[in-house]
């Protein structure tokens, strides 16, 4: 999902009958910080990263159950991109939620959503069921 | 043979005779391995000398002004141990094997199931006429050495009384180690100094001829006159009755006859202290001393011996490394083990009157076929002898004499081939540390008093996890006794780190391999201002929670961009994101600024008004000022905007930077006070305001002695006085208190600021990442008083350097939050939904308690949302509507 910036369009549905939401222009993120969004009724946390790939998480901290993933801070641990739960300091892969302090434990795992970037406009899908989680 | 069985029900009751240094070792060998009280045994020690067992071979330091308290042996809290007594001063007397018990001379008495006598030895006094005048001295205890240091004042003060030239002249008897000792001790007191050696050479166990020429030498350089091959005759007085002449005996070297002294020291060697075994007929070794077997232990299954007085196999040992094996050889058998004694090294590292001595393994070179490799330079005082098997391949001994550096290396490597050239080891620029440390064999000893190999030394940082030096030193006890194996030690445990890639230890994360002064000194050198930049030169990978914050941190520190500007907004927690305290839901606290506490009617009101409108729970802090609790971030902007019409600004409870000035009421009010401590609080709040740092400061300044501002429990603690304030530093509440310690007295205002200036950025520029002041003050190198010559004497050349970068900060300061409230660019940040701006976070909810709201519990939300939907609130009761 590396990002190559699309042109100007039309503002598409906010709620595209293909189960995508749009929620945000890609210019309107700034690299390496995320942002809540509301994708129906769930809270999203959504991250544009320094090399421009888009990533989409659930914004709940499983940890405090407060709504915050979004405002942790990105970064890396070895290859896999990151977000550190604000409140406890959580360590999350944002490819695939999986919490690096405890990967084995299935409660401390985010929700991934998938995202995509339709002309300018990042949108948001439906959480995915996960797979061994 | 077993312990012996128990003379009655309870635990079995151990009798230690002698309070030394072995005694010592044994009762902690027995407490570390869980061998008393519950673990089996009651300990009794009884010590002759009124105090508990002290380091005897580092008495001559006594004389060089160290305190008693000083020659203290590892842990005091050893005697405080349950099932441990120490008596002290109780001298035992008879020892009765029938009855098992020991008295002693005040008539008391102790059963005993096992007997350990830890006697020690006597000093040895030839029996020369006139041993005992006034003046005589042995050379053994503190006592001892407390005597001779008080006769010599006293007597160097009659003779500057009677205006005498000539200096206290003092005599030793017996050059040997002990003998340079004391030699060593008189010169410290400014007393001219003789040492009479019966044999032809100094030390003459430890060293030969050529060892012995070298050392008399250096010796001499320093103002001692050696007299080798001289013999006592007898001892005289002069008219006092003090001792005033002593008489060599016919035939003596160099022809001397006599030398006019005002003290004498005995210091002929020692006579192992066996009275009391020989008196229950316990046999004695065939030159005295309590004869043992391998296990230490006498003839009687229920006595053992250790240490000088022990003769194993009717050997004695001067030395306490020996001793200590004993020690722990009979800790090991009283708890079932059978260790045995394994021999002695009797290898000797010391420094005497400031000249090195090493002497080990077969020093003489007596084993068949021994070659000796010898390197002398009597210009620089020097010499060293290397004694090799006959293929001149494995090591069998040395002697080294005005340059030991190469002893700690060479030897463990006693009965190990050297490998190379055995001249690269005694040529000076081959002897530092060793070449070959690093390979050093496992079970080479390393520290001979604690008998520790290499191998554990290597255990110790790779299974331990010991990272430095002293945790090394701690776990393992190597080089805790004499010392001299510590350069071998720290080699051992720093290619071991590296071998273990520990040596990172210092780095910040998996992103920079060097810590925060030293990020924050590439950051100066480089003028690098962004962190991409910073970590593409200097790092790897794209950061983290981590080193992010830190290089905010830093940046902020060196220039005063707008924490929120371009990328560093990314760089920020979310606390100095927001610029407000996160709380467990989620939402935010806000704190304004009250410099020093003071704050008008006015502004109480326009905070209460705030905290009415937004629906906000307030609490008095600790800091003198108002928390408002509970606001949801894209409020956050809505409120300060109140609070900076009010003339409010950033509190900056959330950075790490300064947090408050805490004041008393001060002179202007209190009765007590003495200088105007809220308006100098508030002229350091308004000045230190947004100082970004490794962690949060805090300040206080107390206007009288009272100190009702705790400025103590701060970093930075200002007390008035009535000539000034006095200044204290490194002090901190929270889950490790500190008091602060005093910096300066009585400044004046100026120098005051300015004195906090410099400390302040200073510890900004040195401290490790959310290292407080009192950490850092113990760990920067030279601590406190290091600090004071930086901050007061300007000892690095800096002061200039750290006054500019206050002057830059106070320049350069702007309120976060009006900054923000002026740049709708940063505004945007605060949007609780990219696709809802202003919608709240639909899963917070709160219950009113107190007359305040608080965020609801789980049980709450799940419970009580269907019985009593109208207790549950989103935001505040009288929530604002406010539009932008």
């Amino acid at each position: 999902m590396t990002a190559t910036l699309p042109p100007e369009t039309q503002h598409p549905e906010p709620t595209a009958p293909t189960g995508w939401t749009a929620v945000c222009r890609y210019a309107d993120l700034q690299p390496e910080r995320g942002v809540a969004a509301l994708v129906g009724d769930q809270q999203v946390a959504v991250f544009r990263l320094f090399d421009g790939a888009l990533h989409a998480v659930g914004h709940r901290d499983p940890v405090s159950g407060a709504h915050v993933i979004a405002r942790g801070i990105v970064g890396t641990r070895g290859e896999a991109p990151t977000v550190a739960s604000p409140m406890y300091k959580q360590v999350f892969d944002l490819r695939t939620g999986v919490c690096l302090d405890a990967p084995d434990d299935p409660a401390l795992r985010l929700p991934v959503h998938p995202v995509r970037l339709r002309d300018d406009w990042v949108e948001i899908g439906a959480a995915e069921v996960q797979a061994g989680g | 043979m077993s312990t012996p069985a128990p003379s009655t029900a309870g635990p079995r009751q151990l009798v230690v005779v002698g309070g030394g240094m072995v005694a010592h070792r044994l009762v902690e060998a027995l407490v570390d391995r869980g061998g008393v009280a519950d673990g089996g045994w009651q300990v009794t020690v009884l010590a002759e000398e009124p105090r508990a067992p002290y380091d005897r071979v580092a008495l001559t330091s006594y004389f060089s002004g160290r305190d008693p308290q000083d020659l203290a042996l590892g842990d005091p809290a050893l005697w405080d141990t349950p099932g441990v007594q120490l008596r002290r001063g109780e001298q035992v007397t008879e020892v009765d094997r029938r009855a098992r018990l020991v008295r002693t001379a005040g008539g008391r008495e102790h059963r005993y199931d096992a007997l350990v006598l830890a006697t020690g030895s006597a000093p040895f006094v030839p029996p020369v006429e006139g041993k005992d005048l006034p003046g005589c001295f042995v050379y053994r205890t503190i006592d001892d050495v407390a005597a001779l240091r008080q006769y010599v004042t006293e007597v160097d003060t009659r003779r500057q009384e009677d205006g005498s030239p000539r200096p206290v002249t003092g005599a030793v008897v017996g050059g040997g180690l002990l003998g340079l000792e004391a030699a060593g001790a008189l010169t410290a007191l400014g007393v001219q100094t003789h040492v009479v050696e019966f044999a032809p050479r100094l030390m003459p166990l430890q060293v030969d001829e050529g060892g012995g020429e070298a050392l008399q030498r250096l010796v001499g350089a320093l103002g001692v006159q050696v007299h080798a091959g001289t013999a006592t005759a007898k001892l005289t007085a002069g008219r006092d009755g003090r001792v005033a002449r002593m008489h060599a005996a016919e035939g003596s070297a160099a022809g001397l006859t006599h030398l006019d002294v005002d003290v004498v020291v005995f210091a002929a060697g020692v006579r192992p202290r066996d009275e009391l075994a020989r008196a229950c007929e316990l046999p004695v070794g065939p030159r005295g001393g309590v004869a043992v077997d391998p296990t230490c232990r006498t003839e009687d299954p229920a006595v053992w011996a250790i240490g000088e007085v022990a003769a194993v196999e009717g050997r004695t040992y001067g030395l306490v490394a020996p001793g200590y094996t004993m020690a722990e050889i009979v800790a090991d058998q009283l708890l079932g083990g059978a260790a045995e004694f394994p021999g002695a090294d009797l290898s000797t590292k010391l420094k005497l009157l400031g000249v090195d001595v090493a002497s080990f393994g077969d020093a003489f070179g007596t084993s068949p076929g021994a070659l000796s490799v010898v390197y002398g330079d009597p210009v620089a005082g020097v010499y060293k002898k290397l004694v090799l098997s006959d293929d001149a391949r494995t090591l069998l001994g040395g002697i080294l004499v005005g340059d030991a550096g190469a002893y700690a290396g060479l030897r463990p490597l006693v009965g190990r081939e050297l490998g190379g050239d055995p001249a690269a080891w005694l040529l000076p620029e081959g002897a530092e540390g060793g070449p070959a440390s690093a390979e050093l064999p496992d079970d080479a000893a390393v520290c001979s008093c604690n008998n520790v190999s290499a191998g554990a030394i290597r255990d110790a940082v790779r299974c331990d996890g010991c990272t430095d030096l002293g945790a090394v030193k701690a776990c393992t006890k190597a080089g805790t006794s004499c010392g001299s194996c510590l350069p071998l030690v720290k080699k051992l445990v720093t290619t071991e780190l590296a071998a273990a890639g520990v040596t990172v230890s210092s780095a910040l994360c998996e992103h920079f391999d060097v810590s925060r002064a030293q990020l924050f000194d590439v950051v100066r050198v480089t003028g690098i201002t962004s962190f991409s930049e910073l970590v593409d030169r200097h790092g790897r990978g794209r950061g983290c929670d981590i080193c992010k914050p830190v290089v905010a941190s830093i940046l902020a520190s060196l220039d005063s961009g707008h924490v929120l500007d371009g990328e560093r907004a990314t760089l920020q927690d979310t606390n100095d994101h927001v610029m407000a305290n996160i709380q467990k839901d989620g939402t935010y606290s806000v704190v304004p600024r009250i410099p020093g506490g003071e704050v008008t009617p006015e502004g109480l009101i326009a905070i209460g008004e705030v905290a009415r409108d937004f629906g906000l729970y307030t609490k008095i802090t600790g800091g003198q000022r108002i928390d408002l609790f509970g606001a949801r971030m894209e409020l956050l902007p809505a409120i300060w905007e109140r609070l900076v019409a009010a003339g409010f600004e950033s509190g900056h409870a959330y950075g790490k930077s300064l947090r408050t000035v805490k004041s008393c009421v001060g002179s202007t009010w209190c009765r007590y006070g003495v200088q105007d401590s809220v308006a100098l609080a508030i002229a350091l709040e308004l000045r230190y305001r947004g100082l970004r740092s490794p962690h949060k400061i805090k300040l206080g300044v107390s206007g009288c002695a009272r100190e009702c501002a705790e400025a103590r429990g701060k970093d930075v603690g200002v007390i008035a006085t009535d000539n000034g304030w006095n200044l204290y530093v490194g002090g901190n509440g929270g889950f490790t208190p500190r008091h602060a310690k005093l910096l300066a007295e009585d400044l004046g205002t100026e120098t005051l600021v300015r004195t906090i200036d410099r400390f302040l950025v200073y510890y900004v520029r040195t401290a490790d990442r959310l290292q407080r002041t009192a950490p850092w003050l113990e760990e920067i190198e030279g601590g406190l008083d290091h600090v004071r010559a930086v901050v007061l004497d300007d000892s690095l050349g800096i002061a200039a350097d750290l006054d500019a970068a206050m002057a830059d900060h106070v320049e350069g300061y702007t309120d976060e939050w009006r900054a923000t409230l002026e740049d709708p660019e940063k505004l945007r940040r605060f949007a609780s939904f990219v696709n809802a701006p202003d919608s709240p976070d639909p899963s917070l909810s709160y219950v009113v308690e107190r007359g305040q709201p608080r965020p609801s519990t789980a049980a709450e939300r799940t419970a009580d949302e269907a019985a009593r939907p109208g207790a549950v609130l989103v935001a505040g009761p009288r929530l604002e509507v406010f539009s932008r």
